[in-house]
């Protein structure tokens, strides 16, 4: 097997500076796929940069990146093609309704008609939307929208999924919900990458990395790095790992 | 045209429904301009409230007096009253003008040339004052050509009005308004519209999906195009069967120049909502760059030539000054291509580097 | 008469058709931290701007050291030290012009404004920074110089709304070590949270979901409302394990977590019962050990209870 198919996204010394500061310094990771990876950090830690440049939002300022086996600088069209992404503002149209936007994304990802009917069927079925597909989105829960921003990230059965900080402000029951799905998206082979700062959530993970100020300062499996830092939680993990960084 | 295009455009005018407020507000408020203008706003003065003192008390006297009641510009407010209480009468605002006729003023225009009569006004209001003395001026001029005979004039002027011979001032303000309100639309509601997606975040994930920005750019647009032009034409049908403005050349090229127009408001529109991160500086730059000068530069209301020379060459930038040539043109003068080419080629190649540049700028600020 | 910090009762507020609030009693003991704890939309903000005085309740009253917030707005405002959730500071200013500001706002003396500055840079290590931009901070010192111009009119009850929310770890206890200094000088201090786990940093907490107070109390008190033994299933594969065990257990009593899957075992089922049945089904875990509830196996247990209709028909399992 060679590389490009056994990882998702293999990222090398990859570099993003907004003028003279520099956001993401030297990071380098890969993904298998069909993996839960994790990456935790307070906000302005990169993590959201990082995302943006695996998502051809952001073009890198050095280092290379290989998503779906295709490279950040050269092929964003064929990236976005093949990924999933949710932002930390669930980014429905709050003033459309729930079936509307649905169509909506269905169809700027270029699905036929008939595949926008049937997958809308099915998305209202998993949501129990079907009585409420009209009702304008503004008027759901939160749990609620979140589960709807990500199942329409999905219409177009991405290989990758970028989910930035999806969970903040959910509450535990919804949030318990949120990863029941990532679990069954990456049972079905899909790769999961997570960004959040909820500690206890990387424990979700297969495996995390820990950001501060632009680089990677841990990365492993939630299990070794509480070995590693004898430590109950990962919360205490994050200030053993920060603090022996900083000290 | 594709699904990705057609769903982005679909998208749009739902938006655009939802906000129910706002449509009402698109498509009253040209017919609402409309009256505003056609009956509220004059660009004329009648009923000056005016203060007469005559001091000769004859017929001729009389008789001018007579001239300036039924001008019914004037309307007489108080007569004879003594010199020491014209300060009064100014400051209490109960007349903007004094005419004093001297006691000898029958002998005088007998005897003599020239006849002074005192007139004074109230020049705190500079625009109002110039208007009261061209009526009195235009009233007295009347007067002595009937009553001095010893007055001669070598030539009279007789005027012919063209194109707009009863100076209504609907075939004025139809044609600017329609300047104006196509460009609140297209520049402003463009901006707006994708501006605001930045700024709910929702603009990232149609960037992270295949779409082009030209997709994205075209798709947002249509609607306003229509939206535009549909409001211009509520303008047009209103202007013309309830204020009558005629409609002398040719409709096709009128609704071709109306959508001339309407692309370089969206492509400045465009433009904005790529230097822009918030709806509120879209909304200030617009109205600044565009609203503004539109209304003050563009000749709807005040005449290119009387302003200062800096202002009459940016005023030639604006592509309302232009549209506003063409549009007069075509509904008062019946003007065809061929006198409008200069115009039309104007906004073509303004409309065509707008785009240009925001598409251009576009990609890199999805970067 | 009452004179603790601040007593509710019965708040209610409505936004149109939206109910914020459906009836909050709590009262806030003096010297103590009182944590507030609920997700986004539970009401926290809209609680915290009605108690500040900002905002009117519909129904209900606040008392404030014994009198009523709405008409005492000047006594309270004076007496009160509010941080908004969103960094209310000026950006332009620098840490100093900030301080400055917030004291001659409340009307400080210039000379013990000085002292005041000391004592606060010594205690929020912002003393290097005092000349810098407040835009040019970083997300936890942006948090501790807001909570410093609150503290510059001294006020004896701190209002904060989601202080820690999005800072580093490392700050959030730094930030939490400052809070408890506070409280020893005998401040009273109300917070509010979205992170369960700071429950145990607070005296006492309410646990705070769609406008209604589901409980209050000292933080272990509340642990106890699980009287039922608790087992954790640990395994690599909570999801699997989850939805087997969902099959034999309430959807109410299964909770996933991280690193397992938590069983509230109410008919004595037993571990070693669950272990026979995960066997049976060749479900891969580690080990079933019994384990002291935390505060977010009580929020679960609570919001499932307070709302048992809307549950079962959003849980259920994935489509294939």
């Amino acid at each position: 097997m060679n590389a490009n198919e056994k990882y998702a996204v293999v990222a090398k010394d990859l570099t993003r500076k907004f003028g003279a500061f520099t956001a993401v310094d030297h990071v380098s990771f890969s993904v298998s796929r069909g993996e839960i990876f994790g990456f935790l950090g307070a906000n302005g830690a990169g993590k959201t940069t990082t995302i943006r440049m695996m998502c051809g939002l952001l073009l890198p300022t050095s280092g290379s990146a290989l998503v779906a086996g295709f490279d950040v600088f050269t092929q964003a069209e064929q990236i976005k093609q093949h990924i999933g992404y949710m932002s930390q503002r669930f980014s429905l149209y709050e003033d459309l309704t729930v079936l509307e936007n649905i169509e909506f994304y269905g169809g700027i990802y270029g699905l036929s008609r008939k595949q926008i009917r049937r997958k809308s069927r099915e998305l209202l079925a998993y949501l129990k939307l079907e009585d409420r597909a009209n009702t304008v989105t503004a008027e759901l829960p939160l749990g609620l929208k979140q589960r709807m921003a990500l199942s329409t990230a999905l219409l177009h059965d991405p290989e990758i999924i970028f989910l930035d900080e999806p969970t903040s402000g959910v509450d535990p029951d919804s949030r318990r919900q949120f990863w029941l799905l990532i679990y069954e998206l990456a049972a079905r082979g899909k790769t999961v990458f997570v960004t959040t700062h909820f500690m206890d959530e990387a424990e979700y993970c297969q495996r995390v990395s820990i950001m501060q100020e632009g680089r990677i300062i841990e990365l492993d499996s939630p299990q070794n790095l509480k070995e590693k830092y004898k430590s109950e939680s990962m919360q205490s993990v994050f200030l053993k790992a920060i603090g022996e960084e900083s000290s | 045209m594709s699904r990705t295009f057609v769903s982005i455009i679909k998208k749009e005018f739902l938006h655009i429904v939802r906000d129910y407020q706002t449509l009402i507000i698109i498509v009253l408020m040209p017919v609402m301009m409309l009256l505003l203008y056609g009956y509220a706003i004059t660009l004329e003065m009648r009923e000056i409230k005016i203060a007469i003192v005559d001091h000769s008390k004859t017929p001729q006297s009389r008789a001018l007096i007579n001239h300036i009641t039924s001008s019914n510009f004037f309307d007489i407010k108080a007569r004879n009253v003594p010199e020491s209480q014209f300060e009064d009468l100014f400051q209490q605002r109960l007349v903007r003008s004094v005419l004093v006729i001297p006691q000898d003023f029958s002998r005088s225009l007998n005897s003599n040339p020239q006849t002074p009569v005192q007139l004074l006004i109230d020049a705190s209001d500079p625009n109002a004052a110039n208007y009261i003395l061209k009526y009195l001026s235009q009233i007295v001029t009347e007067f002595e050509i009937e009553q001095n005979p010893r007055l001669h004039f070598p030539f009279r002027v007789v005027p012919r009005l063209l194109y707009n011979p009863d100076l209504k001032s609907e075939y004025f303000f139809v044609p600017g308004l329609i300047a104006v309100i196509i460009l609140l639309i297209s520049a402003l509601l463009t901006s707006l519209a994708i501006v605001r997606e930045k700024e709910r975040g929702t603009f990232e994930q149609i960037l992270v999906s295949p779409v082009h920005a030209y997709q994205i750019v075209v798709g947002k647009v249509i609607p306003y195009i229509a939206l535009g032009f549909v409001d211009s034409v509520i303008i047009l049908v209103f202007g013309h069967f309830w204020f009558k403005v005629p409609v002398e050349g040719s409709i096709l090229l009128l609704l071709g120049s109306l959508i001339l127009y309407l692309l370089t408001g969206l492509s400045f529109g465009l433009f904005v909502s790529t230097i822009t991160e918030s709806q509120r500086v879209a909304m200030i730059v617009t109205l600044l760059m565009t609203i503004l000068p539109t209304i003050m530069l563009s000749g709807f209301i005040f005449p290119i030539p009387s302003m200062p020379v800096i202002f009459q060459y940016i005023s030639q930038i604006i592509p309302a000054t232009h549209f506003l040539k063409i549009i007069r043109g075509i509904l008062l003068k019946g003007s065809g291509l061929a006198d409008l080419k200069n115009q039309l080629f104007y906004l073509v190649l303004l409309a065509s580097f707008l785009i240009a540049v925001s598409i251009r700028k576009f990609k890199t600020t999805l970067e | 008469m009452n004179t603790k910090p601040l007593v509710v009762e019965n708040l209610k507020k409505s936004f149109g058709k939206v109910s914020a609030l459906r009836g909050v009693d709590l009262s806030v003991d003096r010297g103590e931290i009182f944590g507030l704890i609920g997700p986004d939309g539970a009401g926290k903000t809209t609680f915290i701007r009605i108690v500040v005085s900002l905002l009117n309740a519909d129904e209900g009253a606040v008392y404030f050291q014994g009198k009523p917030v709405r008409e005492n707005i000047a006594y309270v405002r004076s007496r009160i030290g509010y941080m908004p959730q969103r960094f209310s500071l000026y950006p332009d200013l620098t840490v100093e012009e900030n301080l400055r500001f917030f004291g001659d706002l409340f009307g400080v003396p210039l000379k013990i404004q000085k002292e005041r500055m000391e004592r606060l840079y010594r205690f929020s290590r912002l003393g290097a920074f005092k000349d810098r931009r407040a835009d040019a901070l970083s997300g936890g010192m942006k948090q501790k110089l807001a909570l410093s111009c609150m503290l510059m009119h001294e006020p004896e009850v701190i209002v904060m709304d989601e202080p820690t929310y999005g800072v580093d770890p490392v700050s959030r206890s730094e930030l939490w070590e400052i809070l408890r200094t506070l409280t020893d000088e005998g401040r009273t201090i109300l917070v509010s949270t979205a992170y369960m786990d700071e429950a145990q940093l607070c005296d006492r907490v309410g646990l705070i979901f769609k406008g209604e107070v589901l409980a209050q109390g000292k933080p272990d008190s509340l642990l106890n409302l699980i009287t039922d033994p608790l087992y954790m299933v640990k395994t690599p594969q909570p999801h699997r394990v989850y939805f087997e065990l969902l099959k034999h257990f309430e959807a109410v009593d299964c909770n996933i977590f991280g690193n397992g899957v938590h069983v509230i075992d109410r008919h004595s089922v037993g571990a070693e019962q669950i272990a026979k049945i995960l066997k049976q089904s060749n479900f891969d875990f580690d080990e079933i050990t019994p384990i002291r509830p935390g505060i977010e196996d009580v929020f679960l247990k609570l919001i499932r209870t307070a709302n048992p209709s809307a549950k079962p028909e959003q849980r259920g399992e994935l489509s294939a």
